[in-house]
């Protein structure tokens, strides 16, 4: 049995789901990546990414957020595996 | 008594606030349309009290300066309504729950409930109210739907003071109560789904974003154009111009009230450009040229921004922006800038940083012209070609881009990334849009025209005793020696404090050659904003920055004058 795989929202391909387990980043990214509804134990689905490290579009619930491209990269997701 | 709106972002709290007080507001479809706190009232039984419409927050630990406003405002409030979207009740009960912590009676305002039901969530309304022990009660405020019910409940209001808890004994406290209360059921894709989809992938949002901004842009000037030259010039010419004539006739042609009212009649005619009388150019500069435009900009604005499109446009140059030194966002309060830098300035709140703040505001109100400013562009230059026209703003666009590049390396701080939220597309409502379009409309004519008739006044004064040929001698060697331009040219710049669209109105006599009206055109468009926007300015930034924005200013209209004057 293999591991789940863990990427970062950043290297999600669009289209890609998993679950949100980690948010690597001081206190104040944390809080308000959280008030914005992202937060470990969420649902989130990437739609799209802009490319030269632009900003990474995600799903959740019935919203999107866009996400810089940095922060993007501190938001670790464990992905569904393709079935 | 004090009644406070508060919510997330973007749910409706300002269209919400328009509906219980009556006061107009300007509502649109992207977080963060109001920026400073309104107020109002309304009839609650035989008292009259006050409602604030607070600046849209996700929590009361705030993370931005909007948010800081918010729970600063919640001190002095003795009611909270409680807007929240019915279609992110999750995210949503986050705020609704620190409410509830507070001593501060509190009603719930389920509002966009017209949403749910395609999006296939479905709310036990009276379940939310027995957990949470407040009224909640069903709304859409752009309808009105629900809104008297809502304030006949307003009595019920409570306050359950549940216990201080950390953040994730809220969150898991959400959980329950949205486990029990909401339910979803599976629905197909919606073609407004599949179109935000795909106006943010880079694919085919690169694409709709080319069109959405040539579409708009051939509108405004169809639209615009279209009254200029089927309704106002005929109104005019055909009209007023013939009244103006035996006005002209009963002062004798000439003399001080002549001057001063009609203005100097060119060939024997009245030149609405040229004669510069307060009852000629000065009704016909805001009423003929300006306002058309003022009406077709920002009738294609209020689209834009209803519909929710521009967040999606702020993650498409996102990339582009950070290299100026701003994020996406910031595009938003430069598109503002383009109908007036007022409130444009007023606008880069929504950017969180101080230096960010003062980017984006030197650079609105250095390169970015105002509706005002660009119906003088087109009518005046336009009348030469419209490559002249492409190049006053092309050489606009360059100055804001490279200034951006040049601020970015040279102001100290830091720029955040972009963090916002989508909202969803939605057909704009008519009315919502004529409101909107009503209140900025009527905005200019409150505040553009007084100014307007006062500058071509002031300037038939200074002319006769003059004051103006002083002026100009003193300045002659900058205007004419580094511009190109006649040394009379300095007048339209004093003018340009005032009011831009006059200042350009005034190199009409002057009889410039293209290349110079070019010049003078970017010259006016670059320097000193317009006294209005200088006072935002100063409001905005402060004394110190106000002045480091005005001495960048001049350095750079100087660089920018002569090199165009070298080329051309």
């Amino acid at each position: 049995m293999s591991a789940k795989r863990q990427l970062t929202a950043r290297e999600m391909h669009a289209g890609q789901s998993g679950v949100v387990i980690q948010i690597s980043g001081g206190h104040g990214l944390v809080r308000r990546l959280e008030a914005l509804g992202i937060r470990p134990g969420k649902r989130v689905t990437k739609v799209s990414s802009m490319f030269m490290r632009g900003p990474v579009t995600l799903q959740i619930d019935h919203f999107q957020v866009a996400i810089g491209y940095g922060m993007a990269g501190r938001i670790l997701v464990e992905v569904d595996r393709a079935a | 008594m004090k009644i406070l709106l508060v919510g997330n972002p973007n749910v409706g709290k300002s269209a919400f606030f328009s509906r219980i007080t009556g006061v107009k507001v300007i509502a649109s479809n992207y977080p963060g349309t109001t920026v400073e706190f309104r107020k109002g009232s309304m009839k609650l039984g035989e008292e009259e009290v006050e409602v604030i419409d607070v600046p849209g927050s996700y929590t009361l630990e705030p993370t931005s300066k909007a948010e800081e406003v918010a729970v600063e405002m919640l001190k002095d409030g003795d009611l909270v309504i409680d807007v929240v979207d019915a279609t992110n009740l999750e995210r949503n009960l986050y705020l609704t729950l620190e409410l509830l912590e507070r001593q501060i009676p509190v009603i719930m305002a389920l509002n966009m409930w017209d949403d749910t039901a395609h999006r296939g969530i479905n709310i036990d309304v009276a379940k939310l109210e027995e957990l949470l022990g407040v009224p909640v009660v069903p709304t859409v405020a752009l309808t009105g739907q629900g809104i008297k019910e809502l304030v006949a409940r307003i009595p019920e209001a409570t306050s359950p003071k549940l216990p201080d808890r950390t953040r994730d004994e809220r969150w898991a406290a959400i959980g329950h109560i949205v486990a029990e209360v909401q339910t979803l059921t599976h629905r197909h894709h919606t073609w407004r789904e599949r179109l935000a989809d795909a106006s943010i992938k880079p694919s085919t949002g690169l694409p709709i974003a080319a069109a959405v901004v040539g579409v708009s842009f051939y509108v405004i000037r169809f639209i615009g154009e279209g009254l200029i030259g089927y309704v106002m010039e005929p109104l005019f010419i055909g009209l007023w111009s013939p009244l103006m004539m035996k006005l002209s006739a009963l002062l004798g042609y000439s003399g001080f009230w002549h001057d001063l009212l009609v203005g100097q009649l060119i060939e024997g005619e009245i030149d609405f450009f040229q004669s510069f009388g307060v009852l000629t150019t000065g009704l016909f500069i805001p009423f003929g040229v300006v306002l058309p435009y003022v009406f077709s900009f920002y009738l294609v604005l209020g689209f834009l921004e209803d519909s929710g499109y521009l967040p999606r446009l702020a993650v498409l140059l996102d990339n582009v922006m950070h290299r100026i030194g701003l994020h996406g966002y910031a595009i938003i309060p430069a598109m503002l800038g383009l109908g007036c830098n007022v409130p444009a300035i007023m606008a880069t709140r929504i950017l969180e940083s101080r230096r960010e703040r003062f980017i984006a505001a030197t650079l609105i109100s250095i390169a970015v012209p105002c509706a005002a400013l660009q119906a003088m562009i087109f009518g005046l230059v336009g009348a030469h070609g419209a490559q002249y026209v492409a190049m006053v703003f092309g050489t606009l666009f360059v100055v804001w881009f490279t200034l951006g590049l040049i601020l970015n390396r040279t102001v100290r701080g830091f720029s955040p990334e972009l963090l916002i939220e989508i909202p969803p597309y939605r057909l704009p409502s008519w009315q919502a849009l004529a409101i909107k379009l009503w209140m900025r409309v009527h905005g200019f004519l409150r505040e553009a025209i007084p100014i307007v008739l006062l500058a071509v006044f002031a300037i038939s004064i200074l002319y006769t005793l003059g004051v103006f040929d002083a002026i100009a001698n003193a300045t002659a060697p900058v205007v004419s020696g580094l511009f190109g331009l006649p040394k009379e040219g300095v007048i339209a710049i004093v003018v340009g404090f005032l009011r831009k669209d006059v200042a350009i109105g005034m190199l009409a006599p002057l009889a410039l050659s293209a290349g110079q009206l070019v010049v003078g055109c970017v010259v006016l468009a670059m320097f000193f904003p317009c006294i209005a926007s200088f006072v935002v300015l100063g409001r905005e930034l402060g004394a110190r920055d106000m002045l480091k924005a005005t001495g960048i200013m001049l350095a750079v209209t100087v660089i920018v004058g002569s090199l165009l004057n070298l080329i051309l």
